[in-house]
C-alpha cells in the first residue's frame, strides 16, 4: 500500500514551526518511514507545479504554519486545501494569528512607511516602496499583493484540526501524527491539545494564594521573578488564566510568564477580553472600598500596552480582529 | 452654522440620533431607572436598557459586541461603592472597565463612548442626569465607526 502523502507549508511565520518538526529528533525518522513527504519548501525541493499536478485530495494531510497575509500565501493554502484530505493549522500563527497578527494594529501603508522609510537603518529619501508590478529593462516583474490585514488560516480556508503553540511542542506533534496515521482523530475543528487552562497544570499552582490581589504591576524585566511563586501573585502579568495548557509550561519553567501562544480554551471566544476580566478580578482588590476612581485609573495605567499584551498572539482571531485605521 | 458644517464634513445625517445601550444592575440602577419613569422625569430616549443581575456580570465581550453591531455608546451602571448586592461586584466592574477602556482607546475608540456610573435605587433624578450627559457626550462624538463590522465590505477580505 502506498504511504500516505504529507505536505508541510509555511506562510507568514518565523520558521520556528519548521524547527519544531525537526525537534521530533529520532521520532522524525519514524514519521518519514510512515509517510511520503510531497512538499516541504524549507527542506525538500518540491515545487508548486508538483502540487498542481496532483489529483484533488491526493495529499492525506497538509500541515500549514503561519498566518496568511499575502496573495501568494492565499493561493498556496487554497491549492493545498484542494489537494488535501485534511488540513492542520500548525502553530499559533495559523491557529490564531500569532505574532505576525499584531500587524493588524496597523495597515499596509503604515507598515511600509515604517519598514521601508522610517527605520533609522534605512535610507530611502525617494520613498520607494515595494510595488506589485515593476518594469525593469522593459520586462515586467511582479510581486504578490501584501494585504492590509493578517488572517488566521481558518479565515481563508476550511481547517480540520489545530495544533497550537509557538512552536507546537514535539509531544503534541507526535500525538497528532500518530492519531492521523491510526485514524483515531477527534471531532473536526478540534484543537489537538488538552482543554485545560495553563493555571490548571502550572507547576507553581500550589504557590497561588486562596485570594490573589495585586497592588502594583511589574514587568518581567523590572524584577527578578521568584522561580517558585505564581507570577500573578508577584504582580507580573501572566496570561495563564486565559490560555490553553499543553505547552509543557516551557516559559514558566524558564521563569517567564505566559504570553498566551496556545490560544484560549474551547469555550472562550476572545482571549484578550478574558484576560481583561481575569486581571480586573485580582488587581487592587485590597481596600477596594477606599480607592477613588483616579487611583483605579492610575493602577490600570501601569499595564503597559494592554492591547498588545492581552492580544499578543490572538488579535486576528479575536472579536476585534484589527484596528480600523484613519 | 459651524456645527452644521462639522456635521456635514463627517457625513452625518442631520437627524442622526445616537443609539446607546445601557446595562443596568437589577438592584440599584434598574430600580433608579424605574423610579425616574414612575416620577415622570424626562430624559433622552436614546438608551436601550438591558437588565443585568450586577454590573460585575458585564463581560467585556458584551461591550465589544455592542460597538461592533452599531451602538454609538455603552453605559454600564451599578450600585454605589459599598452598596453592591453581591458585596464587591461593582468594584470588579469598575476595574474591568478601566482596563477595557485603555484597550479600546488604543484601538482608536474615542473616550466617552463607554461610560460607567453609580446610580442607586433612590436616584431617579440622577439617572436622568447620567443618561442626559452620556447622550450629549455621544452626540458630540458622532456615529461610532471604529469597531463597526462590515462598514466597508472591501476592507477585510474574509
Amino acid at each position: 500500500m502506498a504511504k500516505p502523502k504529507v505536505a508541510f507549508y509555511w506562510c507568514a511565520s518565523c520558521g520556528g514551526c519548521e524547527e519544531a518538526v525537526v525537534d521530533l529528533a529520532e521520532d522524525l525518522l519514524k514519521v518519514v518511514d510512515a509517510v511520503d513527504i510531497v512538499l516541504w519548501p524549507v527542506a525538500l525541493d518540491f515545487k508548486r507545479k508538483d502540487v498542481e499536478a496532483m489529483k484533488d485530495g491526493a495529499i492525506a494531510v497538509s500541515f500549514i504554519n503561519g498566518a496568511v497575509r499575502t496573495e501568494e500565501q492565499e493561493e498556496m493554502v487554497k491549492l493545498l486545501r484542494k489537494k488535501s484530505g485534511l488540513v492542520v493549522a500548525f502553530g499559533s500563527c495559523a491557529h490564531i494569528g500569532g505574532i505576525p497578527g499584531l500587524a493588524n494594529f496597523w495597515d499596509r501603508e503604515t507598515i511600509f512607511e515604517r519598514v521601508y522609510k522610517d527605520v533609522p537603518s534605512v535610507r530611502n529619501p525617494e520613498g520607494i516602496y515595494p510595488q506589485q508590478k515593476t518594469k525593469v529593462d522593459g520586462v515586467e516583474l511582479t510581486l504578490p499583493e501584501f494585504y492590509d490585514t493578517v488572517y488566521t488560516l481558518d479565515q481563508v480556508i476550511n481547517v480540520d484540526y489545530y495544533l497550537p503553540g509557538c512552536a507546537p511542542p514535539p509531544d503534541l506533534i507526535m500525538n497528532a501524527v500518530t492519531a492521523i496515521l491510526e485514524g483515531k482523530l477527534p471531532d473536526k475543528g478540534s484543537v489537538l491539545a488538552p482543554d485545560k487552562s495553563l493555571c490548571d497544570t502550572c507547576p507553581r499552582k500550589d504557590s497561588k494564594p486562596e485570594k490573589l490581589s495585586i497592588k502594583a504591576i511589574r514587568r518581567p524585566h523590572e524584577v527578578i521573578a521568584d522561580p517558585e511563586k505564581c507570577f500573578l501573585e508577584e504582580g507580573i502579568i501572566c496570561l495563564g488564566p486565559a490560555t490553553r495548557s499543553g505547552c509543557g509550561e516551557r516559559c514558566i519553567n524558564a521563569n517567564m510568564p505566559c504570553r498566551g501562544c496556545f490560544g484560549p480554551t474551547k469555550g472562550v471566544r476572545d482571549q484578550g477580553a478574558k484576560m481583561v476580566s481575569a486581571i480586573a478580578s485580582i488587581l487592587g482588590v485590597e481596600d477596594e472600598d477606599k480607592v477613588t476612581e483616579e487611583e483605579v485609573e492610575s493602577l490600570v495605567k501601569q499595564i503597559d500596552d494592554p492591547a498588545g499584551l492581552f492580544y499578543m498572539y490572538s488579535l486576528p482571531a479575536s472579536m476585534l480582529r484589527r484596528k480600523r485605521m484613519g | 452654522m459651524i456645527e452644521a458644517k462639522v456635521e456635514n464634513t463627517i457625513g452625518r445625517h442631520k437627524d442622526w440620533q445616537p443609539k446607546i445601550l445601557a446595562f443596568l444592575c437589577n438592584w440599584c440602577s434598574y430600580a433608579g431607572a424605574d423610579l425616574a419613569g414612575v416620577s415622570r422625569i424626562q430624559y433622552p430616549p436614546n438608551i436601550r436598557v438591558v437588565r443585568i443581575p450586577c454590573s460585575g456580570r458585564v463581560n467585556p465581550i458584551f461591550i465589544l459586541k455592542c460597538l461592533q453591531n452599531g451602538f454609538d455608546g455603552v453605559l454600564v451602571s451599578g450600585c454605589h461603592p459599598g452598596d453592591c448586592h453581591y458585596i464587591s461586584g461593582n468594584y470588579v466592574a469598575r476595574r474591568k472597565f478601566a482596563v477595557l477602556k485603555t484597550l479600546l482607546e488604543f484601538m482608536g475608540l474615542e473616550p466617552g463612548r463607554v461610560q460607567f456610573s453609580w446610580v442607586s435605587a433612590g436616584e431617579g433624578e440622577k439617572f436622568a442626569q447620567v443618561v442626559t450627559k452620556v447622550t450629549e457626550d455621544v452626540k458630540k462624538l458622532g456615529p461610532a465607526r471604529k469597531l463597526v463590522r462590515n462598514l466597508e465590505p472591501t476592507e477585510t477580505k474574509y
